[in-house]
This record gives C-alpha cells, sequence and structure tokens, in this order.
C-alpha cells in the first residue's frame, strides 16, 4: 500500500519543498529514499525532520570531537539529557537548550515554553527536576525593543518555572548592542534520580502499543523548528508568532507527576518529549534508537478542535505532550496514573519489526518512510569554514572617551547594567521551592543539597560574548575556564559541562569558522579539566538581516560537593581576616567592561594557560574541602576591584576591605585573566601558598569592621552607598524614561 | 501529634511541608489527595503553597471547590486546626474560612524574598511559643499576596486579634519599606474568630533549617505541636 494525497492537500513539486526549506538537493534526496514522490504530509515531515533544528545537519560532524565520556558519565549525548554520577546512588540530569527565535518573536511564551521544554527533556529521562537557571542576552537597555523584551522574558521564565515548582536558582544577564535585533534565552535544568530509575528515549518489542499522554493537540508552534529556529530573521519576522508554541505550566507539573508516578511501575520502556517537531520527531527518533518502525493512528491523537489534518498534526508543536512506548499490556495500568491526574494517555500506536514509519489517517496511509531517512540518515553537511579577513569588530567598542577617576570608574561600572545586581530579575523567581537551596541566586554558583545525603551539587553558567568576537577559539576556552571556576568558588569539585553554541548562519563560511574554533576551545578546555560533555545543543540562524550575533557558546558546569556544608560563600563574613588574590595572568582593559564603558584603543595580545587554571581551581576545591577558605569570589565583568566591592555586599552584616597593591587601571578593573578573590584566616596563609603552587599568592590587604572599601589611594568608598547603587542600578534603569 | 498535608493539582510545597513535620520535626504527617473526602485522624491540617489549578480563574477559586473542602469546613467548624500557606491562605480566604481576599502585589510582579514579620498575638495555637513583638524572619514567594478587607471588617479584626503576623523592617516597625506587597495594614497572616484557621502568605515550611536560611518556621508547627499537646 503507497500513501496517497488527501483531497484539498497542495500539490507536492520541488516549488513547494523549498517554501518548506529544503533545498533541490535534498527534495532530490527525500524521492529517492521513497522511490516516489512525496505525500503533503510526508514532505512537512521531512521538512521539520532534514531542518537544521532536529538534524543538527551542519555540527553534527563537528560535536563528534567533545569528550563525551567519563567515569561519572551515565548517558551521554543522544538521549533527551545526560546523566552523570554524583555518589550516594544519585545521579544528576542536565541539559541546556536554546529557545532565542521564539523568544525575540513573543518573549514571555517564547521564554516560558523554553523553559517547560527543557523541564520535559529533564523529567522524561526519569529525574525529578531540582533546579534551572538561565542565560539571556539582550541588546542595549536604551534599545527601544529591550525593556519589551526583558520583561518579557524574565516574566516568561518565572511565570512558566514559578507554577511548575522548579526552583530559578542562577543565570547570567549581558546587555549589548550586538544583541538588539536577537536576543538569546538560553534556558538549563538539573533533575535527580536513582541511577536504576533512569529512563530511555529507544523503543523496544515489537507491538509494544505507543502512548500519547499530556495536553491536547492544537495548531500552536507548526513548523516553529524548521521556519522559526532554522533561518534567519527578516522584517517579516513577526508574521511567524503563530509558530510560537503557548505553554500551560499547570498541565506540565500534572504531566511530570504523572511521569514520575508511571516510571514507579516499570512498564514504560521508552518516553520521549514532544518538542521540536512534536509527534513526528519523538515518534520517529523513539524507533530509530532502537532500529523498530513505528505505526501511528491519527485518529486516536487527542485534538483541541476538529478539523486538523495530519500534516498538522504531526507537526504541531504544542506543549506538555509525551509520547511513550509501554509494555505490551500494562498499559491500562499506565493509563489509570495519567487518568488519576486529570490527563490524557491514549494508545495511538505501536511498535513494528520492519523500520518503517507508517502513519494512518481515516483508514487510509498518508505516510510510509524509512525510519532512518529520517533519522540517522538525514543529510549532514561538511560546510566551508574561513576565517574572516578582517575579525568583524568586536562587541562593545566604544571611542576613547576622558578617562575617569578610578574611584569614577568603579562607582560608574557597579550601576553598568552588565556589573550591577540581577535581584530585579531573580527577585521574580522563586528560588527555593523543594527545600534544597542552600546558595541562590546573586553569588558565583548554586548549591543545592541532596536530600537524605549530606551531599550537593553546584551549578552555574556562563558566557563571554566580547571574548568569542576577539577570539572564537580562546573566548571559548576562557568562558569554560570561568564557568568551571565559578563552581570551583562555592567549593564544588567540577564534573561535567552541558553547552549551547549560539551562532550565526552556518551557511557562511565565517561563521562556520566561529562554530568550528569554539568547538574546538571546548574540547581542549573540556580536556584540560577532564571534564566530559554530557549534553548540548547547537542554535545556528541567530542574525538579522544579514547581521549575525558574536559567537556565543554558553556553557553550564556541575560540580559536586561531598559535604555539602564546606560549601564556600561569595562574600567576606570575619573581620580580620586575610584578602588574598590569586591569578592566572596580568589582567587586561581589552573587550573588558571598563572599555564598554569608556572606550579603549587596547589590544594586547592574548593567551590562556589551561595548565595554571587548572591549578586554581584544584587549589579552591581542595582548600575548601579542607577548610582552609572562608570565602571565594571569582572577578568577571568589572574586574577585581568590583570584585573586591561584591565581596563586602554581605547580606547579614556590614563589613569592609583594606587593601594595597592594585595600582593600575589594568589591575583594578582588567579582565582576561583569571582572578579570585579568597579571604581566609592568617593562620592559612602558607598552607594557602603551598596548596595553589605555581600560582601566585598575593595578600592584598584584611577585612575590616568599618564599613568602608579602601584600595590604596585612590579609592576610599562607604560600603552601604556602593551598595545602593549597585541595587538600584538596574530598576532605577527600567523606570527611568530615557 | 498526627498532620496531613494535602495534595491539590498544582501544589508546589506540599513536599516541603511534609520534609519539614516528618524529617525535621519527627511529626507524624500524611498526605491527603484533593479528591479525598475522609481527613483520616488529623489534628491540624496544612493546605500547602503552589499554583492550585494552576491558579487560573483566579489564586484558591477553582481549588476551594475540590471534594475535600468540604470535609476541612467541616473540621474547621467542630474546631479543629487548619494551617493555610501562600496559596493555602488564598483557598481558604476564597472558602470564606478566613476573611478578606489577596489580590496582585503592588508591585505587579511575584516577589521572592525574605522578610520579617512580628508577631501581633500570641494567645493562639499558632503563637502559642512565642511573644507579642517577636520577630520571624521568613521566606516569601507570590504573584498575589496583598491583603485586603474591607475597613469595617479589618478593625474588628483587630480588635479580637486576628492579625497575627505583620511584615516590619529589619528594626520591626511597620513601614512601607517592610511591606513587599502592599498588603493593608501590613497583613502577613490572619486568623478567623475562633483561632483555629490561620492563614499567611509567608512560608514557615521554608525556614527549618540553618544551611538553607533560617529555622524561624519551626516556631509556628512547635507552636501549633505544643498547643495540642497542651
Amino acid at each position: 500500500m503507497t500513501p496517497v494525497p488527501i483531497a484539498g492537500e497542495p500539490v507536492v513539486d520541488s516549488a513547494l519543498a523549498r517554501a518548506h526549506g529544503l533545498t533541490g538537493d535534498e527534495y532530490a534526496l527525500i524521492e529517492r529514499w521513497l522511490g516516489r514522490t512525496p505525500t503533503f504530509t510526508e514532505l512537512g515531515v521531512f521538512s521539520v525532520m532534514w531542518s537544521e533544528h532536529c538534524s543538527y545537519k551542519s555540527s553534527r560532524n563537528h560535536l563528534k570531537m567533545l569528550p563525551m565520556t567519563g567515569p561519572r558519565v551515565v548517558s551521554g549525548p543522544g538521549e533527551n539529557a545526560g546523566a552523570l554520577d554524583v555518589g550516594g546512588g544519585w545521579v544528576a540530569v542536565f541539559k541546556i537548550e536554546s529557545h532565542n527565535h521564539p523568544s525575540f518573536v513573543e518573549p514571555y511564551q517564547g521564554a516560558a515554553t523554553g523553559v517547560g521544554g527543557i523541564l520535559r527533556d529533564i523529567f522524561t529521562m526519569g529525574a525529578r527536576p531540582i533546579a534551572s537557571m538561565d542565560s539571556l542576552k539582550f541588546g542595549a537597555l536604551e534599545h527601544p525593543r529591550s525593556r519589551y523584551l526583558l520583561s518579557g522574558v524574565v516574566g516568561g521564565i518565572g511565570g512558566y518555572g514559578n507554577c511548575v515548582g522548579v526552583p530559578t536558582v542562577a543565570g547570567e544577564v549581558m546587555f549589548d548592542p550586538a544583541y538588539n535585533s536577537n536576543v538569546l534565552v538560553n534556558a538549563f535544568c538539573l533533575g535527580l534520580a536513582h541511577k536504576e530509575q533512569l529512563q530511555s528515549a529507544c523503543a523496544r518489542g515489537v507491538d509494544n502499543p505507543v502512548l500519547y499522554v499530556g495536553s491536547a493537540t492544537g495548531r500552536d508552534g507548526i513548523h516553529g523548528a524548521s521556519l522559526l529556529a532554522s533561518a534567519e530573521f527578516d522584517e517579516a519576522s513577526a508574521s511567524k508568532r503563530p509558530t510560537v508554541q503557548v505553554g500551560d505550566p499547570f498541565t506540565e507539573k500534572l504531566l511530570m507527576e504523572a511521569c514520575l508516578e508511571a516510571m514507579q511501575i516499570g512498564a514504560i520502556v521508552a518516553i520521549q518529549d514532544m518538542g521540536a517537531a512534536g509527534l513526528a520527531s519523538s515518534s520517529s527518533e523513539m524507533a530509530g534508537r532502537g532500529n523498530m518502525g513505528i505505526e501511528l493512528a491519527l485518529d486516536k491523537v487527542p485534538l483541541r478542535e476538529a478539523g486538523l489534518t495530519p500534516y498538522e498534526i504531526l507537526l504541531s508543536e504544542s506543549q506538555e505532550r509525551m509520547l511513550l512506548v509501554a509494555e505490551k499490556g500494562r498499559e491500562s495500568e499506565l493509563i489509570a496514573i495519567f487518568k488519576k491526574w486529570d490527563l490524557n494517555a491514549v494508545t495511538v500506536g505501536r511498535i513494528l519489526r520492519e523500520p518503517r514509519w507508517r502513519v494512518a489517517w481515516k483508514g487510509k496511509l498518508v505516510a510510509d518512510i524509512p525510519v532512518r531517512a529520517l533519522t540517522h540518515e538525514a543529510p549532514i553537511y561538511g560546510r566551508p569554514a574561513h576565517r574572516p579577513k578582517s575579525n568583524p569588530a568586536a562587541c562593545g567598542k566604544t571611542p576613547v572617551a576622558s578617562r575617569p577617576t578610578p574611584k569614577e570608574a568603579l562607582r560608574a561600572l557597579l550601576a553598568s547594567p552588565n556589573v550591577c545586581s540581577r535581584r530585579w530579575i531573580f527577585r521574580q523567581y522563586d528560588s527555593i521551592v523543594r527545600g534544597n537551596t542552600v546558595v541562590g541566586p546573586g553569588g558565583d554558583a548554586a548549591v543545592l543539597r541532596i536530600k537524605g545525603t549530606h551531599r550537593g551539587v553546584a551549578l552555574k553558567v556562563d558566557s563571554n560574548p566580547r571574548a568569542c568576537a576577539r577570539d572564537p577559539y580562546l573566548g571559548t576556552v576562557s568562558t569554560v575556564c570561568e564557568a568551571v571556576r565559578n563552581v570551583a568558588c562555592a567549593g564544588a569539585r567540577p564534573a561535567g559541562i552541558t553547552n549551547c553554541l549560539n551562532y550565526g548562519n552556518p551557511e557562511r563560511p565565517e561563521i562556520m569558522w566561529q562554530f568550528v574554533k569554539g568547538i574546538e576551545g571546548l574540547r581542549d578546555a573540556a580536556l584540560a579539566f577532564d571534564l566530559p560533555v554530557i549534553s548540548g545543543n547547537v542554535s545556528f540562524y541567530n542574525e538579522t538581516e544579514g547581521r549575525a550575533i558574536p559567537p556565543t557558546p554558553t556553557i553550564a558546569v556541575v560540580g559536586i560537593l561531598e559535604d555539602v556544608a564546606k560549601h564556600l560563600k561569595s562574600y567576606f563574613s570575619v573581620p580580620d581576616d586575610l584578602i588574598v588574590m590569586i591569578r592566572t595572568a596580568a589582567p587586561m582593559l581589552t573587550a573588558s567592561e571598563y572599555n564598554a564603558l569608556f572606550g579603549s584603543d587596547s589590544n594586547e595580545p592574548w593567551t590562556v594557560n589551561l595548565n595554571r587554571e587548572r591549578r586554581l581551581v584544584e587549589g579552591l576545591v581542595d582548600g575548601a574541602e579542607r577548610g582552609l577558605i572562608r570565602s571565594a569570589h571569582d572577578a568577571a565583568e568589572g574586574g577585581t576591584a568590583v570584585a573586591l566591592a561584591e565581596a563586602c555586599f554581605n547580606p547579614h552584616q556590614t563589613l569592609g576591605a583594606d587593601i594595597a597593591g592594585l595600582e593600575s587601571d589594568p589591575q583594578l578593573f582588567g579582565e582576561g585573566a583569571s582572578t579570585v578573590i579568597i579571604s581566609a584566616t592568617g593562620a592559612h596563609l602558607e598552607d594557602l601558598r603551598r596548596l595553589f603552587e605555581p600560582l601566585e599568592v598575593t595578600v592584598l590587604g584584611r577585612v575590616t569592621g568599618s564599613p568602608r572599601l579602601i584600595i590604596g589611594e585612590e579609592i576610599d568608598q562607604d560600603i552601604d552607598d556602593l551598595r545602593l547603587i549597585y541595587e538600584e542600578a538596574l530598576p532605577r534603569r527600567l523606570s527611568s524614561n530615557d | 501529634m498526627k498532620w496531613a498535608v494535602v495534595q491539590f493539582p498544582g501544589s508546589l510545597d506540599d513536599d516541603d511541608a511534609l520534609y519539614a513535620l516528618r524529617d525535621v520535626l519527627g511529626q507524624d504527617a500524611s498526605v491527603l489527595w484533593h479528591k479525598d473526602k475522609g481527613l483520616s485522624d488529623a489534628e491540624c491540617i496544612v493546605l500547602p503553597g503552589g499554583f492550585s489549578y494552576g491558579d487560573y480563574l483566579r489564586c484558591g477559586a477553582i481549588a476551594h471547590f475540590s471534594p475535600i473542602m468540604k470535609s476541612i469546613a467541616r473540621f474547621a467548624a467542630d474546631g479543629g486546626l487548619v494551617l493555610g500557606i501562600c496559596n493555602g491562605f488564598q483557598i481558604l480566604c476564597e472558602a470564606h474560612l478566613l476573611p478578606g481576599a489577596l489580590t496582585r502585589n503592588r508591585s505587579l510582579s511575584f516577589v521572592c524574598d525574605t522578610v520579617t514579620v512580628r508577631v501581633e498575638n500570641r494567645h493562639t495555637p499558632f503563637t502559642y511559643l512565642m511573644q507579642h513583638g517577636d520577630l520571624l524572619r521568613l521566606p516569601i514567594k507570590h504573584g498575589e499576596g496583598c491583603y485586603v478587607a474591607p475597613e469595617p471588617e479589618l478593625r474588628q479584626m483587630e480588635e479580637r486579634g486576628q492579625v497575627l503576623l505583620r511584615y516590619v523592617d529589619s528594626d520591626g516597625d511597620q513601614s512601607d519599606r517592610g511591606n513587599p506587597n502592599g498588603s493593608m495594614r501590613s497583613i502577613a497572616g490572619v486568623a478567623n474568630e475562633r483561632f483555629n484557621v490561620f492563614g499567611l502568605m509567608p512560608h514557615p515550611e521554608h525556614a527549618v533549617e540553618a544551611m538553607l536560611g533560617g529555622n524561624d518556621g519551626l516556631k509556628i508547627f512547635r507552636s501549633i505541636a505544643a498547643s495540642v499537646a497542651g
């Protein structure tokens, strides 16, 4: 039997294929796979499954270079999310994913459904989500659209995450004109599971029933993956708003509880979220992993409205839906659990021995495709990658203005949108639900305890597009170093990486070059720290009218604390403690926030010594475990002087610091080098020196009981005054009318 | 003593309430499903925080039609102790087991923070181990926590001592700065006229361990247990 066209459908030809984002060659390949012209339904399915978003056709060859194995890796890339053994019988399941394009078109729903999607990737694995974080990039705050996008995205993240009951515990936000026309929303989630409870997305067992659970299918999100996420923006992008899905966090919460409960009875063979490309991708990918076939009866699929065509049912990206393969004969037990939670649960198909993807509707066959053609055999491109003749302008460059005094520079940096407190944002997120948050937003890394054990996990997400714009390789290396260092500053031993690689159009050789350099940087840094990359996501086509974002690899690192009580705070807490600084290289003003504010003509050469970076991280973790370090804080945007001020912002008491030996602007405000500010009792100084060898441990001064930050002759500032600048900068900027 | 925590669809802090009661305080606490009608033989019923029914329509508006709420209303009428936290407080107001209503925060945004509340009446089961004027540091996290009631009703509530907790600043004074959501008279928690039903927006179940930021919430649970023990 051959699939037949449905009355009223468009005639399929190469022009229609092109309108679906498929090239002429790709269309010819489809005809070869089928030995005939595809039906309209089949064309739609091919177009999403072969889209960049679903097939990773430009990136797959390069991603293979990443180290993905290690003694702690329980499950690497290929499943819905990676899983890492964190000890005590627990595995941490985590992943980060982009929702950039939808968030630019419709910020609230785009960000909300980004959170929803990543949550489902985690609980699909059998893990209960315990923490979320987000990496956000917006245009300059002065840009007319930025505030709308910021409040929409933050509202969406909070609206979804708060209602579903997963705390948002950390994140990062950057404002830069380079993102005026392309925001980035990368959402991370981490869950915990007992090792033996991990679920698979690999279909097995001929005749096993396929169950559809969760929300009914509507027309939202059709072609989100192919038309929205796999193409550049232009003036008409607003018209793509209907391709953005609408989230329902309440249903997500029910779905999560029902799935986690259903997983307990051992009747689920395989399970996958209906995310991008919905029913088409979840069914074909599960079958593909198991080298099985699958048969779907679309008449059984719960629909929100009558009249949806097979094309629409298969490609809908309606949220809060899962597809699962059950053990034959046990489907009624599973259905009963979903009914308890008032959710749809219906058998919509079965697993076939013959590896074909077959879809029936109203008694007719509407699609019949070899499974491998949709999954493993989707086209892969070795796209040309060339270094551009001249490095495109690094973001944030401004003409050289008059030099401020160190005091003025410190105050201006603390008020800069890229440095100042993010409280306005994270106050809108529930950061404590589920009762595990030991260190929440506002520190270097978040720390969560694992109930029933003494253990904990630390997590942080970082990116550094300015550095990546200068040098996409070194920029990625230093981004990994920063995320690893932040986790180590919490006292946790870094254990694994997930990544979200945000770039422009990969069909342009200079963008592909940035991407390849980014992969190389991620690989080399991960190898240097012995860290596996256990999951990830690639987001291409982040450009508008030919202008791409700076290369933005977003790196999230998860670390392990064997004794969570030994975690480190980022701020000073005891007067008379020594303040020491450990650096891996000399800081510079090139590509710094200082330069973004005040301009600079500096272009200093730049290297990263990974041996020294590793020593720094090992020293921090060992020092925390041995109780030699009271607090540790990483110097990021704004450099060492800003880090010293932040370390004085103890939320419980007002302390100060008296510092000497930081004299020049690069010393005070430079970035690019890894700098960590530690406080410790003087008795531990010699131990610390031995611990960090061969890195130099520089004594900068002491924590004081008086509320002033004194740095040499130039800076003598009241801490509460600086704290006010730091805390009020963002709300003030957002409520001002200019 | 025996406690029960009600689980509505969309309850989020139910596990946290159970953890506080069972793991931290060693109490006997069971779970009640919203479709249940029996209350086992609990001596205090906890309505937890969260977004019951997604907070669609209005916070707590749908949950109060759950089958279990009829049983809880009878239990309260018979003098049983009921504690509503955050969404639980909203449900109790919707069910008219407590006076007043909770509306959108003054800022129009969800707010997650730690606040200081002052104990205003110690002669209740919920404040049994506290002193008038005691300050508690408790987390809040809500979008609709602005307490409102008609002015005459507020006056009567104040006279009867039904306002058990008030938001204050770090000095312990009632002030605009210390009021995180615009609640009338800085009201953070109220009891019914019989003082056996208590609702509050702050989350005592999230303040039970020093490592997680403080344990002032224990004072409320311990008060309830001590009052039952007599």
